[in-house]
């Protein structure tokens, strides 16, 4: 496994994942994207999500299954998941962008309409983004939200953006 | 000589735990530690812990310190701490430094909860100003606000590596890579997620070769391992870094339990020498038990239950909870430490402490 | 240096500082931390050196465990400065080898 060797999920792996959602439910609006490969005794995504659009159930080392129809996109697992392994993506916001909401637990936040470097999951930056919101409510417990336009192409690769320091 | 029913050695997460368990139950309870302020490693540990609700999942370590404290608090047990145990006798007697003065205290049960030190390497250089443990620069990271570097080189990709290396971007340094020296990353693949996607190389069959600098940490070189440990030529790297951090795993504190005259056994899956122990988390010492890593490495999600089977076991041999109701008790905590020890990360850990706790039982 | 702002412990609650005295220099530190917390933040990484080779040492376990840290504090040597918090006033000096207990005894 490729996330064994460099702590990085290959494409082939991450399309095997039961939490990724299928290209047409991508299409619909947005839908969690659950990249969580091993299996660890851990359900906090279960729990948190308010349609049961999400089932770990027992053993809680079960890979958490996406139940996409049941799928609002509303983000509430974002900020619960301890590996901060979950992001939103909605591929319906414009004709040339789609949405991206990823947790993001650095300093300085971004803000609203600030541009900033999307990385993917190797680090490498791909597309300039644009901060559309960030949500840092005290129910995250300081795993700010921030969702981020970026090119539609780049939506299912950026996955974090800049520190900046 | 003072006089307790059960004195618990070490006021970490094991400890806290089994301070309340007991407490709760009516025993007498006197929780002793060397350092200014309880907690142990909890304090350090900033980020969410894995598991399910009753594991507290997805709180942060620091939130459920703090609230174990305030459980001890509200249960009357007595707490000591600047107080060194220096030594523990089969006699169920402690020896304890206090205000530079010694006391002895006698308890009808003790707990060892002690926990564990981190593992060093020896390497040319290593002991250049700069070069420390993970430990080390967790406490002064995230308890004392202090950044002692800037680039910071991790070696060890286990879950204390990747999650030292996370906090330390959290706290604005920048980590140059994390080094492993088998081919592959020892924690979590999440955690390794997060670093990567910042930028942050893990490079596997890699190890520390040398720490170069005048009198700190200036440099570092690492170098390729073949698969029998040997150096590879030509391999060497060198990195700008002003910190190399170790993280190479850790060793039970067990000290204590060797003193008593314990039983040990050499686990390596569990950090080395441990102390053997049943179910109940008690010694081949009648009345000495154990919890938490100084029992076998672990998490503190596991050592907080353990801590709560001594404290469930203790207060049932004081006499304080019937048979059938420390059983229940106990069923509840072995379920969910049997599912902290489950999937590809918990099993050998499972076994082990299973073989622990046949060879206590078969004496 | 300090983490005055930090994404998951947030800001730095007004601090009290005290003068605290290293090898002649006065540096603030914060009433109750550990001295080699206070000389870690100013930026002093050496804080002793051994008997035979004249090396330098500096923090390694920050737990009191290892002695790397150890510093002459207000005449006493062997002092392990990752668990001793810091107090007003306090003389703080690189120690060199084993240190001098005599000092403390005249």
């Amino acid at each position: 496994m490729t996330l064994e060797k460099n702590g990085v999920l290959s494409l082939e792996e991450l399309a095997e994942l039961p939490g990724m959602p299928s290209k047409e439910r991508l299409e619909q609006g947005p839908v969690a994207v659950i990249e969580c490969a091993q299996e660890i005794p851990c359900n906090p995504c279960e729990e948190a999500c308010p349609s049961g659009a999400i089932q770990v159930g027992e053993p809680i080392t079960n890979l958490p299954v996406l139940i996409e129809d049941k799928c609002t996109g509303c983000g509430l697992c974002i900020a619960a998941c301890p590996g901060q392994a979950i992001f939103v993506v909605d591929m319906t916001y414009s004709d040339k962008e789609a949405i991206v909401q990823l947790p993001y637990e650095f300093l300085p936040l971004p803000e609203k309409g600030e541009t900033i470097d999307g990385l993917d999951r190797e680090g490498q930056r791909i597309c300039t983004a644009r901060v559309v919101k960030v949500l840092n409510p005290k129910k995250f417990d300081r795993t700010p939200v921030v969702t981020i336009a970026v090119p539609k192409g780049c939506a299912m690769a950026v996955r974090d953006i800049a520190i900046r320091r | 000589m003072r006089g307790t029913e059960f004195a618990i050695v070490g006021a970490g997460p094991a400890g806290l735990s089994a301070a309340i368990e007991a407490a709760r139950a009516g025993v007498q309870v006197m929780l002793i530690d060397e350092n200014e302020k309880p907690g142990g490693q909890l304090f350090k540990q900033i980020h969410k812990f894995f598991g399910s609700k009753e594991h507290y999942a997805g709180i942060r370590g620091i939130d459920i310190g703090a609230q174990l404290l305030s459980e001890v608090e509200a249960c009357g047990v007595e707490v000591m701490l600047d107080s060194v145990v220096w030594g523990g006798f089969a006699d169920h007697t402690l020896g304890i430094i206090r205000d530079q003065k010694n006391l002895q205290l006698k308890a009808k049960k003790i707990l060892l909860a002690t926990g564990a030190a981190e593992n060093a390497l020896a390497f040319p250089g290593w002991t250049l100003p700069g070069v420390m443990g993970a430990g080390a620069i967790q406490t002064l990271v995230n308890v004392q606000r202090v950044l002692p570097g800037r680039r910071v080189l991790m070696v060890g990709s286990g879950n204390v590596g990747l999650i030292v290396s996370y906090q330390l971007l959290q706290a604005g340094a920048e980590v140059v890579a994390v080094l492993e020296a088998v081919p592959k990353v020892g924690g979590y693949g999440v955690h390794a997620s997060k670093l990567r996607r910042h930028g942050v190389p893990i490079l596997t069959s890699t190890t520390i070769k040398e720490a170069r600098g005048k009198e700190r940490v200036e440099k570092a070189i690492s170098i390729g391992l073949d698969h029998d440990w040997r150096e590879i030529p030509g391999t060497e790297r060198e990195y700008e870094a002003d910190v190399i951090c170790l993280a190479l795993g850790l060793t039970p504190l067990s000290e204590l339990a060797w003193m008593a005259g314990c039983q040990f056994e050499y686990i390596p899956q569990l950090g080395g020498h441990v102390p053997v122990h049943d179910s109940n988390m008690e010694t081949t010492v009648r009345g000495i038990y154990v919890a938490g890593d100084v029992s076998g490495i672990e998490e503190a999600s596991t050592a907080m239950e353990e801590g709560k089977l001594a404290g469930i076991a203790v207060a049932e041999a004081l006499g304080y909870l019937s048979a059938e109701e420390a059983a229940s008790r106990k069923e509840a905590v072995l379920r969910r430490l049997d599912e902290l020890r489950s999937g590809p990360f918990g099993e050998a850990r499972n076994q082990a402490k299973e073989r622990l706790h046949q060879q206590r039982c078969s004496q | 240096m300090r983490v005055e702002e930090h994404p998951i412990l947030g800001e730095m609650k007004k601090p009290s500082f005290v003068e605290i005295e290293v090898d002649g220099e006065v540096i603030q530190a914060i009433a109750g931390e550990p001295i080699a917390a206070a000389l870690l933040a100013a930026g002093k990484s050496i804080f002793r050196y051994t008997r035979k080779l004249h090396e330098p040492r500096g923090v390694f376990c920050a737990i009191g465990r290892c002695t790397d840290c150890m510093m002459v504090v207000d005449g006493v040597p062997n002092v392990r400065t990752c668990v001793t918090p810091v107090k007003a006033g306090m003389k703080i000096q690189t120690q060199h080898g084993l240190g001098e207990f005599r000092s403390v005894l005249q």
